[in-house]
């Protein structure tokens, strides 16, 4: 017996909650299953049960992006219920949730941590908010988590799956989106969790992505998201000529950068440059007859065709963006599904980041320094959130922003960006359709890419370049109110964005 | 009431300008109403754009509308002077009667 | 030289788009075509000129040859055009509906008028002329000789077939006499001969063919129509390495010929004539254009 441990003999009480002592055996699997097990009739009950009061936290997780309909659901309960001051914690918004801005000016919501999108961002931007939304990418929102900082009270988790138990899965259902990465990290940390699904299944519901061990109320509703909101059919590449250059320069790139090797990993998003020079990658590695060993982070299509070409070992899916990638998911053994914690979070014991190869990702500026901004546009308007573009240039060997010169008559180039987002140090090559630029502390990458045909041009210049096309903007004025705060994902302060007047 | 005589050039496709010119001998000077999504990085260099693309048509009354797409300042010249040469263009037979 | 660059491709540019005006020099192709005439419709004609005389003031262009096709002198549009972009010196015009010397001629006149007006150098503007009907076909050599300014011959596929009364098919056989012609008469003048464009933006594989059979017949480019087709002709216009292979062997035999201060080059036991070196320096140019000659990148 461990020293100092303070025992105490059972009770006749104790005995009676734990064994079969009277008359009639209470079997608790037959009253679970028979009865409603975790299920209650509406998310206003969940929240009684939970207790929820003024000024709590509220988490929601992403994975039905625009389609959701799940956050606005659960803040109109809360400001029914009379719920005040309450903080939103969600992974990211869409905008679909710009709803929530009346919930903000009645008071319901107080503040905002974690990621904003469109009207929300412009809102913040106009000072909306008494205090100021903190900005946190997906590895440093589960820091946070970890740290207690950012305490969850309550977490609101859409389920495409859900028995009465709580066991939630993403891969069926109507509203099926793939990977619950987000939603895992959220079920972990917060103190009550609420599923809220549109397809209740019988118990067990095998293969879950979320435990019934972390889940305390199932809410059946009729209907958590606009399918084709969730997912696309599948996601084509661009026809846009000048996205086509860009992407064919960071092919040549990545062909050429020394990490174009079996084992080779990448991460690339899901928009128009980014799918391109995936495609371009992936007939430059059948050329060369390599064999990669993951994708990670958004899985398209195209990732799953990759994996079943034999191109990959394995896709590592924290978010599923489209119907193949979905029904991948469900059948590839290579296909798995992975927690933002395992994608990005630096206090995890090990995060696949740190694995990666090559990230390819956007930018709304790019500065002298090689700093990424992709929180505020030109015009120092707050209109995205980080999502896991600081985790995953910090990780990645080799980290390519993708843009274009200029959009518009704006400068993508610029002397110094408007938000550090993502510091220089950890981003290594610039690509538009005129030029490809390295980071000077890169000189081995510099290496590699000489002499083979890559358009090399310095930094400066390729802001000179712009500035022929489109002149030198006026930098947008700001006041002194802080309306948002971009956390690293170590938890410091790398930028403020104030407010634009 | 003096005749009004309006020429449009352009577009609201991206990289376009929709640029409306109104010659309008009544008015004092040259107003400008001006809509873009650069407005706060390049507002100023546009209206100067406008005004001095009229200036060099001689144009000194009237009123121009840009409905701005993210334009370079070349193709908001284009624009401009397009819609004014359309406007002078436009035959005094033609003209609005009041 | 001017008549001696490159151009494999060229990339028509419609005059009336902003957007693709700015971008024009973004996709490789060697030389670009503002267009104001075909690809323009007629309401537009103002608008598209100005929008090109700007982008010609304003936009980089850097290295591709920049060249405005404008309206024929024939049209309404003509004079205007030649008002509006000579003074900005374009590399060259393009100049359709030429059906003889005199059309030329014509056009070089008022281009020297407007050049000296504008303090630009008489004859910088050089003219690629576009034939486009029989009576064009059978006028190229006087075409090609009639004023120095004329760097290249090119043909308008549509237009002449119309006007012979042929018709339009994938194969492209009604055009051999066309194309013989322009060949016949560039060569003899001394400058490039220019293939038409190939319709089928979705049809790679019809394009590439047809862009390898022009160059065998001795095109030096062909027109195109979306950037996605350039790759496709320089593949096309990239020479073989036997090809390669053969012309340095060419080379050296006339260089250790002319060091030699000899009359005759010989290779492999047969003499070389002139057109057979000039042949060889035009495939290493091609080919070093394609990156396929080491260290030129």
């Amino acid at each position: 017996m461990p020293p100092g441990r303070k025992v105490t003999t059972m009770d006749t009480d104790s005995r009676k909650v734990f064994f079969f002592t009277g008359e009639k055996k209470v079997i608790p699997s037959i009253g679970k299953k028979r009865e409603k097990g975790k299920i209650v009739a509406s998310l206003e009950e969940a929240f009684r049960l939970a207790d929820v009061r003024d000024g709590m936290t509220i988490s929601f997780h992403h994975h039905l992006r625009d389609g959701d309909l799940v956050v606005n659901m659960a803040l109109d309960v809360l400001a029914k219920m009379g719920i005040r001051d309450l903080v939103l914690a969600p992974s990211a918004l869409f905008p679909v949730h710009e709803r929530l801005l009346r919930h903000v000016r009645s008071g319901v919501i107080r503040s905002i941590e974690g990621s904003v999108n469109g009207p929300v961002g412009r809102a913040a931007s106009e000072g909306l908010f008494s205090s100021p939304v903190i900005l946190r990418s997906h590895g440093g929102r589960v820091r946070a988590m970890q740290a207690g900082e950012l305490r969850v009270d309550v977490a609101v988790l859409a389920a495409p799956a859900a028995d009465a138990m709580g066991n939630l899965s993403g891969i069926s259902g109507p509203s099926a989106c793939g990977s619950l990465g987000y939603a895992f990290t959220d079920a972990q940390y917060a103190d009550r969790v609420i599923a809220v699904t549109d397809n209740l299944v019988s118990y067990p519901a095998v293969p879950f992505s979320i435990p019934q061990t972390l889940v305390d109320w199932v809410v059946p509703v009729e209907s958590i998201g606009v399918p084709e909101k969730i997912v696309s059919g599948t996601l084509r590449v661009t026809r846009d000529p000048l996205r086509l250059i860009i992407a064919e320069h960071v092919a040549k790139v990545v062909e050429e950068s020394g990490l174009f090797t079996d084992g080779f990993s990448m991460q690339a998003g899901a928009g128009g440059i980014s799918l391109a020079a995936s495609a371009f990658i992936r007939e430059r590695m059948k050329a060369a007859g390599i064999r990669g060993s993951f994708i990670s982070g958004g899985i398209t299509g195209q990732s799953v065709e990759m994996l079943e070409e034999g191109l990959f070992e394995s896709l590592l899916d924290v978010q599923s963006f489209d119907l193949e990638a979905v029904a991948s998911l469900a059948s590839n053994r290579g296909h798995a599904e992975m927690s933002a914690s395992f994608y990005a979070n630096t206090a995890s014991k090990g995060c696949a980041v740190d694995m990666l190869d090559v990230a390819v990702l956007g930018a709304t500026q790019v500065d002298m320094d090689f700093n990424v901004n992709v929180n505020t546009e030109s015009d120092g308007v707050l209109l995205h959130g980080i999502g896991g573009h600081m985790d995953t240039a910090a990780g990645a060997a080799m980290t390519v922003i993708v843009t274009p010169l200029f959009r518009g008559r704006m400068p993508m180039i610029v002397d110094s960006v408007l938000t550090v987002t993502t510091p220089g140090e950890t981003v290594d090559v610039v690509v538009t359709e005129r030029g490809v630029a390295v980071n000077p502390r890169r000189k081995d990458l510099l290496e590699n890419l000489r002499g083979k045909g890559i358009p090399l041009m310095e930094i400066g210049d390729l802001k000179k370049t712009a500035e022929e096309f489109t002149g030198i903007p006026k930098t947008p004025s700001f006041g002194d109110n802080v309306i948002g705060i971009v956390e690293y994902r170590d938890g410091t302060i790398i930028d403020t964005i104030r407010q634009r007047i | 009431m003096l005749l009004e005589r309006t020429g449009v050039a352009g577009s609201l496709e991206s990289c376009d300008a929709l640029v409306m010119v109104i010659l309008s001998p009544d008015r004092e000077g040259v107003e400008i109403e001006l809509e873009s999504p650069s407005i706060a990085s390049f507002g100023e260099e546009m209206k100067r754009a406008v005004m001095e693309t009229l200036e060099s048509l001689d144009v000194q009354h009237g009123y121009v509308k840009v409905q701005d797409r993210g334009s370079l300042d070349c193709t908001l010249r284009a624009r401009t002077e397009t819609a004014a040469r359309r406007a002078l263009a436009v035959p005094d037979g033609e003209k609005v009667e009041e | 030289m001017k008549a001696k660059r490159l151009r494999r491709t060229s990339l028509y540019i419609p005059g009336t788009n902003p957007g693709m005006l700015a971008n024009a020099s973004v996709y490789g192709a060697d030389s670009i075509i503002l267009d104001l005439e075909d690809g323009v419709p007629v309401p537009e004609k103002d608008a598209a000129r100005i929008l090109v005389r700007n982008a010609l003031k304003s936009v980089p262009y850097r290295g591709a040859e920049v060249t405005v096709r404008v309206n024929a002198l024939s049209t309404p549009f003509g004079r205007d055009d030649f008002r509006e972009i000579i003074p900005l010196a374009p590399d060259a015009i393009r100049l359709p509906k030429c059906e003889s010397a005199d059309d030329v001629r014509e056009a070089d006149a008022l281009m020297t008028e407007i050049e000296l007006n504008s303090g630009v150098e008489a004859g910088t503007v050089g003219i690629i002329a576009i034939t486009e009907s029989a009576r064009g076909g059978r006028n190229l050599s006087e075409i090609a000789a009639a004023s120095p300014r004329v760097i290249a011959l090119n043909y308008g596929a549509e237009d002449y077939t119309a006007d012979i009364g042929a018709v339009r098919t994938k194969e492209g056989r009604e055009l051999d006499d066309i194309r013989a012609k322009v060949i016949v008469a560039a060569r003899i003048a001394g400058v490039q001969a220019l293939d038409s464009v190939f319709g089928d933006v979705n049809d790679m594989e019809g394009l590439y063919a047809e862009a390898l059979r022009v160059r065998l017949l001795g095109f030096d480019g062909k027109s195109v129509i979306h950037p996605r087709q350039i790759p496709v002709v320089h593949r096309a216009f990239t020479p073989s390495e036997q090809e390669i292979g053969f012309a340095r062997r060419v080379m050296a035999a006339f260089r250790e010929a002319s060091s030699r201060g000899a009359g005759v080059i010989a290779l492999d036991g047969r003499m070389i004539d002139a057109p057979v070196v000039a042949r060889a320096e035009k495939i290493l140019a091609l080919a070093e254009a394609a990156g396929c000659l080491p260290g030129e990148r």
